[in-house]
């Protein structure tokens, strides 16, 4: 498998009136043709800046750097921005979180869609239109053809957002950062998004970088899953063995969070982290977790926490040894 | 829709009637008619006769809606001073100041609209400053004066463009410019405001993540959507230009409603000041009537709604 | 357990110790807001000239003289060399011969009379259908909303000229019809402000307390639109002298000889071509009074809700 995203130590820095925010700091992760990779982390994490300094979407007085961001062998850092807009739409696409107010209200679906595939290819009118109507069709969506003379605001929410995949699978691109984007929508529905989602990737081989808070999601379609926790990437591993054997005293918190129908007792307590995210003002000088830990030690306080790699892919931030954390996720909830 | 329709027409049938009333009350309780029609000459005897010959003896409301039926089927009267209907009259003037007035709208929205995007795309930069420098002290300019100040520039000292009459397009530059940029600060504020609000929109990041190119995001994306309220705007403008041609066109003696407007004022000749009065204010009522369908047809939510 | 750096009493410098009050806040931002400190500036001497106009004008503004027609300024004295140019009349002199910066000065008191008075009249017309509009709704707002829409369709400039040259021009005649033409701005806004202070908690509470409705207007609504009322005061205030002035240039205004800068331009209408002079000095005046006017009503505005800037 090659990697078609490469992500090495990226990080984004917002200047404000009382300092430097640090929202995402130096994180590494890599997405494989045909894979996907599951974001987690509660709100306000840097999820979603992430994926913006991917697209380089992110606002304008952010700022991105990082050691080698690379989408399928093109280097993203050294692009300017007309390069990158080549880029956008085509090679890497993305779906966002609010279906409703992601589509032009000025304009039908249909010239939205048409419009993604004539700026990237040599194409007639006729030709995008058609590519729409297919894609709409593949997406889900009844009586296609009709539908592209209607306007956004006359579609339900999962029926724009599934215009919104279409969108992104206009020009087949390698890459689709979708940023939850099932929350805005209903249950029922989020499972139809989240069904056509996978089986569009397994169908056209594409790499899906999915960021969710909902772990229910990361367990359905991930392939591999990266924990994200205050601008940092604090656990990543397989799916399988992320939620069998979490070592991270935050993934273990996150996972208690969760029923499992049959194994949690009705009644039963379910688990919650106490306190907050801190603000992410300059460089981490400590466990950025230490604050919220039940299992902190001394050693949590004194300094930086690097990530510790445990070979294919396997990784925790955390000062205790792995058998310490494997042992602390057998350990009962502190009252 | 159709009964929102249907209630926006009655109220603006009774806008119309209101003013008309209002209008005609106003001008008759003023000064005597018929003594105005014989002029200063005139014995006791010659106005009597006047006033019966004219109708004037008759009963206010009976007059009142024998004036708004003849204005209802385009008959205004006769004009005291010229003795020519005063429909043909306006049908003579109308056409100068509609062009003053589409004119003024055109360099109005021309300046601003530019100003205003370049200003939102970026907030609290030199452009935006001295864009939001022009607004204010554009406010606070009064337009006769400035129009004054042009004339000698533009006019005498530099001698690039007439400075009175309505023979020639140059004619109309000058009046143009005086009359259209008191709208401007107005125009510019609307469109930075709805700029910088569409583009902190989640479609203009749906666009740009499409890989559009910047011009198309601002122009397509973007503007069509800042630029609904600003046509509301130049609906209401446009209705407010045609009142301000008074001061205008009698400054740069252009003949249009305007300047008869302030010839009949000033030498009372009522049937043509109710006529104008009326129009002008029939053309505001339909002006913001248009703006509610032109909206509709550019902002989709409302024409289906 | 905490990790986080410990604030205690010691760590605080002198500043944050001391939190200033409210009053020192508004003071500060008044006194940060350079655009509000010229308009202050600006109309408190416009202020000072129409007060001592008596005192500060070196000639009476009446005071005709054939011998001193038509005087230059003194900078053409020191450009051109123009002999005719004297200190004794430092703007120059009008065609009959009146001193214009007496006139200049006097002139200030009519364009603020003019302004106040016809700002204080739209402004108890207006706010009072407003208010009413907002707090009783149904009937009342829809009696006063075709009110709004009716005096918004009739145009300004044309009815104030016809109404004053139809009923003779004088000052008196000239504020009434103003006054009760420009009351739309007024009615609109405090009628969507009474709407949103009406359903705020105080004054849910005075209701439910058995306060009475006059009590609730005057004592609880009313001073949370204040600031409101003080923007739409300013821009009305600017809009009638303004206007007034218009009016007077189309000779249908405040009538000779009193010095109303807006008559002063048009008496030198004829003179514009030789002596431009006569023609800037009074659109300057109006110019910064105006300006002035209106960047005290938007510093007011920034500086009572400063969230609100962008």
């Amino acid at each position: 498998m090659s990697a078609i995203l490469e992500v090495e130590n990226l990080r984004v820095e917002i200047p404000v009136a009382t300092g430097t925010l640090v929202p995402v700091r130096g994180i590494s992760f890599s997405v494989q043709r045909g894979e996907t990779l599951c974001i987690v982390g509660e709100s306000g994490c840097g999820k979603s800046l992430t994926s913006l300094s991917i697209m380089n979407l992110l606002p304008k007085r952010a700022k991105r750097t990082a050691d080698r961001l690379r989408l399928g062998g093109a280097d993203l850092q050294t692009m300017d921005e007309r390069t990158m807009s080549d880029i956008r739409g085509d090679r890497m696409a993305m779906i966002f979180q609010e279906p409703m107010t992601s589509l032009n209200p000025a304009y039908t679906v249909g010239n939205q869609l048409e419009e993604a595939f004539l700026r990237h290819r040599k194409a007639s009118r006729r030709e995008a239109r058609e590519r729409a109507v297919f894609l709409l069709e593949k997406v889900g969506i009844s009586a296609a053809a009709s539908r592209l003379g209607q306007y956004p605001h006359q579609l339900s929410g999962g029926l724009r957002q599934r215009v919104m995949i279409a969108m992104a699978l206009m020009c087949e691109p390698e890459l689709i950062i979708a940023d939850e984007p099932t929350t805005a929508l209903d249950v029922t529905i989020q499972a139809q998004i989240l069904h056509l989602l996978a089986s569009l990737q397994r169908e056209l081989q594409m790499g899906v970088m999915l960021i969710t808070h909902d772990l229910g999601i990361v367990a359905r379609v991930a392939d591999r899953v990266a924990v994200m926790y205050a601008g940092e990437i604090v656990e990543t591993g397989t799916v399988h063995e992320v939620f069998s054997r979490p070592l991270h005293p935050y993934t273990q918190g996150l996972l208690r969070c969760i029923p499992v129908p049959g194994k949690t007792r009705r009644g039963a307590h379910l688990g919650s982290i106490p306190g907050v995210v801190p603000a992410l003002f300059g460089d981490p000088t400590q466990c950025n977790f230490a604050n919220r830990c039940e299992h902190a030690v001394p050693a949590c306080t004194a300094g930086p926490v690097p990530l510790t790699g445990l070979g294919e892919g396997r990784g925790y931030r955390c000062v205790l040894p792995v058998e310490t954390c494997i042992a602390n996720q057998a350990r009962p909830v502190a009252a | 829709m159709l009964a929102y329709s249907l209630k926006r027409l009655v109220l603006a049938f009774l806008v119309v009637l209101t003013v008309s009333g209002i209008t005609f009350t106003l001008t008759n309780a003023a000064i005597d008619p018929a003594k105005a029609l014989a002029g200063e000459s005139a014995t006791a005897g010659d106005i009597e006769a006047i006033r019966k010959a004219y109708g004037f003896d008759r009963s206010y409301l009976v007059q009142y809606f024998d004036w708004l039926g003849g204005a209802l089927t385009g008959e205004f009267g006769e004009s005291f001073r010229m003795r020519r209907p005063v429909a043909t009259l306006l049908a003579e003037r109308l056409p100068v100041t509609m062009t003053l007035g589409l004119c003024a709208l055109a360099f109005a929205l021309l300046v601003s609209i530019p100003l205003g995007v370049v200003a939102a795309l970026k907030p609290n930069s030199g452009v935006d400053r001295v864009a939001l420098s022009i607004s204010v002290l554009g406010q606070a300019l009064p337009t006769f004066w400035f129009a004054l100040m042009m004339i000698i520039l533009f006019g005498v000292v530099l001698r690039w463009l007439p400075i009175s009459g309505s023979d020639t397009w140059l004619h109309f530059v000058m009046p143009s410019i005086a009359l259209g940029y008191y709208a401007t600060p107005a125009f510019m504020r609307l469109t930075r405001a709805g700029m910088i609000e569409v583009l902190a929109s989640d479609y203009i990041r749906t666009a740009r993540a499409k890989g559009l190119r910047a011009p198309t995001v601002l122009f397509k994306h973007a503007l069509r959507n800042a630029i609904i309220p600003v046509v509301s705007l130049a609906a209401v403008q446009f209705g407010f230009m045609l009142g301000g041609s008074v001061v205008i066109e009698t400054i740069f003696a252009l003949h249009g409603v305007g300047f008869l407007a302030w010839e009949s004022i000033s030498r009372s000749d009522i049937p043509v000041v109710q006529a104008i009065v009326l129009l002008i204010s029939l053309f505001y009522i339909v002006l913001t009537l248009l703006a509610d369908l032109l909206n509709a047809y550019l902002d989709p939510r409302i024409r289906v709604a | 357990m905490s990790t986080s750096t410990v604030i205690g009493p010691g760590r605080l410098s002198p500043g944050q110790m001391l939190a200033p009050t409210p009053g020192a806040l508004l003071r500060r931002r008044v006194f940060g807001h350079r655009s509000l400190m010229f308009g202050i500036i600006v109309l408190g001497l416009m202020l000072l000239m129409a007060f001592g106009a008596w005192f500060i004008a070196p000639h009476d503004p009446y005071a005709q003289s054939l011998a001193t027609r038509r005087m230059p300024p003194i900078w053409h004295a020191w450009f051109w060399d123009d002999p005719k140019a004297t200190w004794d009349h430092v703007l120059g002199t009008d065609k009959v011969g009146r001193d214009y910066l007496s006139r200049l000065i006097y002139g200030a008191r009519i364009s603020l009379l003019i302004g106040v008075a016809t700002m204080l009249l739209s402004g108890i017309i207006g706010t009072t259908l407003g208010v009413l509009a907002g707090y009783f709704g149904g009937r009342v707002d829809l009696v006063v909303t075709f009110l709004i829409t009716t005096r918004l369709s009739m145009p300004v400039v044309l009815v104030a000229l016809a109404v004053v040259a139809l009923y003779g021009s004088s000052l008196e005649v000239v504020i009434l019809v103003l006054g009760f033409l420009l009351w739309d701005r007024f009615a609109v806004v405090m009628r969507s402000v009474t709407m949103q202070a009406r359903s705020l908690d105080y004054v849910t509470a005075a209701q439910a307390i058995g306060c009475s409705t006059s009590y609730i207007v005057v004592r609880e609504i009313l001073p949370n639109i204040l600031n409101s009322l003080v923007v739409v005061a300013t821009v009305e205030m600017a809009n009638a002298i303004l206007l007034e002035a218009a009016l007077s240039f189309l000779g249908l205004g405040v009538q000779p000889p009193l010095p109303s800068w807006g008559l002063m331009l048009s008496e030198a209408k004829e003179d514009m071509f030789f002596s431009p002079w006569m023609i800037t000095l009074p659109g300057i005046c109006l110019f910064m009074l105006v300006l002035s006017i209106n960047l005290l009503g938007d510093g007011v505005r920034d500086v009572t809700a400063p969230e609100n800037r962008n």
